[in-house]
């Protein structure tokens, strides 16, 4: 049996980022070949340990994300919420690493037009931070969504809870992906 | 949580210390390439299960299914055919 989780307007806007993100993953893959020396010096500069560390935050905040929705089908709202808060504090953790990071390229006179590779660095990895941010939004709506239907007067009807749990997963599993292929191309390429 | 995404979770946070790796490390010496290729293959392996396991899609309809995973496949593609183009660019001493 098939199951299409969450509403299919979310899944209309995830094809559509993904369309987006294969144009600049092509395009960062084409100019790259132009100019492999350029591109391979300026990742020489980028921290690919803070780099892995991000890709673990969000993996980590994906799987308390998985275990949110597996909870609010087994009628556990508390638990899914606290799952909620991790996954949350997973993406805060991803934002404070990703300062640090712009912090000590920008401070080592590193911005946005001192060269092709870096300006896709900053567009890239920016874009994507909106998608977390945005990400991080979706989580709280769940979070206070979950503690309203674990109410015992609560209106809200257990498929709805499940419906946007699935929703705003799949959304936050979307910004997860995203980093796996920005990792490896902005950080680990040779 | 069932035990099937958890073994999912560690796998993909093994696949990422294998990467990171292959990326910062000597990865396989005076062979670029193919770390570079390695670490694209695991980038997509990670990204389908992702797409499988935690978005669902394993069970989802098939067309739905299909997009993603020739998103996937292609987008993978893609960068190593157009990294393998450039290669002729590369300065001498790699």
């Amino acid at each position: 049996m098939t199951h299409l989780p969450g509403e299919p307007g979310v899944w209309v806007f995830i094809v559509g980022d993904l369309l987006m993100f294969a144009l600049f993953f092509g395009a960062f893959a084409h100019y790259r070949a132009q100019d492999p020396a350029l591109y391979l010096q300026s990742q020489a500069t980028l921290n690919q340990g803070l780099g892995a560390i991000n890709t673990v935050l969000l993996l980590t905040s994906s799987w308390f994300v998985v275990g949110a929705v597996q909870d609010t089908r087994g009628q556990r709202a508390g638990r899914a919420g606290t799952r909620i808060i991790l996954a949350f504090l997973c993406g805060a953790g991803f934002i404070a690493v990703k300062f640090f990071e712009y912090r000590e390229k920008i401070s080592a006179g590193i911005n946005l037009t001192s060269n092709d590779f870096y300006m896709y660095y900053y567009m890239l990895t920016g874009i994507h931070l909106l998608h977390v941010v945005i990400g991080m939004g979706v989580l709280i709506f769940l979070w206070r969504l979950l503690r309203q239907s674990a109410l015992r007067d609560s209106t809200v009807s257990h498929e709805s809870v499940i419906g946007h749990l699935e929703s705003g997963a799949s959304f936050w599993h979307l910004v997860d992906m995203l980093w796996i292929f920005l990792f490896a191309l902005l950080y680990l390429m040779k | 949580m069932t035990h099937r995404t958890t073994w999912i979770w560690a796998l993909l946070i093994l696949a990422t210390v294998l990467s990171w790796e292959l990326g910062h490390g000597p990865g396989f010496g005076s062979h670029p390439e193919r770390a570079t290729v390695a670490v694209m293959l695991i980038a997509y392996l990670k990204v389908r299960f992702v797409f499988l396991d935690f978005m669902e899609l394993r069970a989802a309809p098939l067309p739905l299914r299909l997009t993603f995973e020739a998103w996937a496949a292609l987008v993978c593609g893609a960068v190593i055919a157009l990294y393998w183009s450039g290669l002729a660019r590369y300065p001498a001493s790699l």
